[in-house]
């Protein structure tokens, strides 16, 4: 190990891959969910470590990016299970692949 | 002197790396495990491990936000509609989609090329830091001031999701009645 900068980026470059791996394999819709959280969450540590290790954190620039990330992330959390729970009210179903009423 | 700052070092590291493994491992099995409840409570694990490493890096406010957000929120959320929609349910025909290879295999090109260009950027980027100083207070001086716009566009977008999320999961024969 490098530095610990690289550690930190390494870990969020699998937890990336981790959840990308989730939300194209599985077929419940709420594990799609889940997989794109834990994208965020990769995206949110390296935000995270670049500020810590950057020329100017007294300047908050990548906390105050991680922080709104959060935010943004946890409304987006919402009204996708919001999403989810209407579609199986309509379809009875959370499988992704029998969803297929759209298909051209 | 040198021995215990080496000795520093080494018990650092052996911090980090229990708790990447924690939140690698908690991700790992929330997306393989195939009982949905024990997949979101998996997910609350990684999501406390990605908060211990938000603590470790000195960004205790984050750190604490992430603890508040998505160990108290969102897996709440992702509980409750696992629960709504019956999930706990094991599916009969797998969990995997038909094309999980080719998901796995794009995931896994997505890394290789991630990991490759950190390790080839590694000699360039920067080294040990002096630990920030930062205080709660200097991030509400920020967020009144040099993040006031950001912050109030987040709060119009957090109403807003909350009434989409409302509205979309209402039951419809209310409307029409």
């Amino acid at each position: 190990m490098a530095t610990p900068l690289t550690g930190y980026l390494l870990v969020a470059a699998l937890l990336f891959a981790i959840g990308l791996a989730g939300a194209l394999t599985r077929r419940n819709a709420i594990l799609v969910l889940i997989g794109i959280e834990l994208m965020l969450n990769a995206a949110n540590l390296n935000l995270i470590a670049f500020w810590r290790y950057g020329p100017h954190p007294e300047a908050l620039t990548g906390m105050m990016f991680a922080i709104f990330s959060i935010a943004v992330a946890a409304a987006e959390a919402a009204v996708g299970l919001g999403l989810v729970i209407s579609i199986y009210r309509h379809a009875k179903t959370t499988d992704l692949e029998q969803m297929n009423r759209m298909k051209g | 002197m040198r021995a215990s700052a080496g000795k520093e070092r080494l018990a650092v590291g052996v911090v980090f790396y229990l708790i990447s493994a924690v939140a690698v491992g908690g991700a790992l099995s929330a997306v393989l495990l195939k009982n949905l409840v024990h997949c979101a409570l998996a997910l609350t694990l990684a999501f406390l491990g990605l908060a211990f490493l938000f603590l470790r890096l000195d960004a205790q406010f984050a750190g604490f936000a992430q603890i508040l957000v998505y160990v108290g929120a969102v897996a709440i959320l992702v509980v409750f509609a696992i629960l709504l929609t019956r999930g706990s349910e094991l599916p009969k025909d797998g969990v995997f989609s038909k094309t999980w290879l080719v998901g796995l295999a794009i995931a896994a090109g997505v890394f290789a090329v991630l990991a490759w260009v950190v390790l080839q950027a590694g000699p360039w980027l920067p080294n040990e830091a002096a630990a920030p100083q930062v205080t709660v207070n200097q991030i509400g001086n920020a967020l009144m001031g040099r993040y006031v716009l950001p912050l109030e566009i987040v709060a119009v977008l957090l109403t807003a999701a909350l009434l989409g999320a409302v509205i979309v999961a209402m039951h419809e024969k209310e409307g029409t009645k």
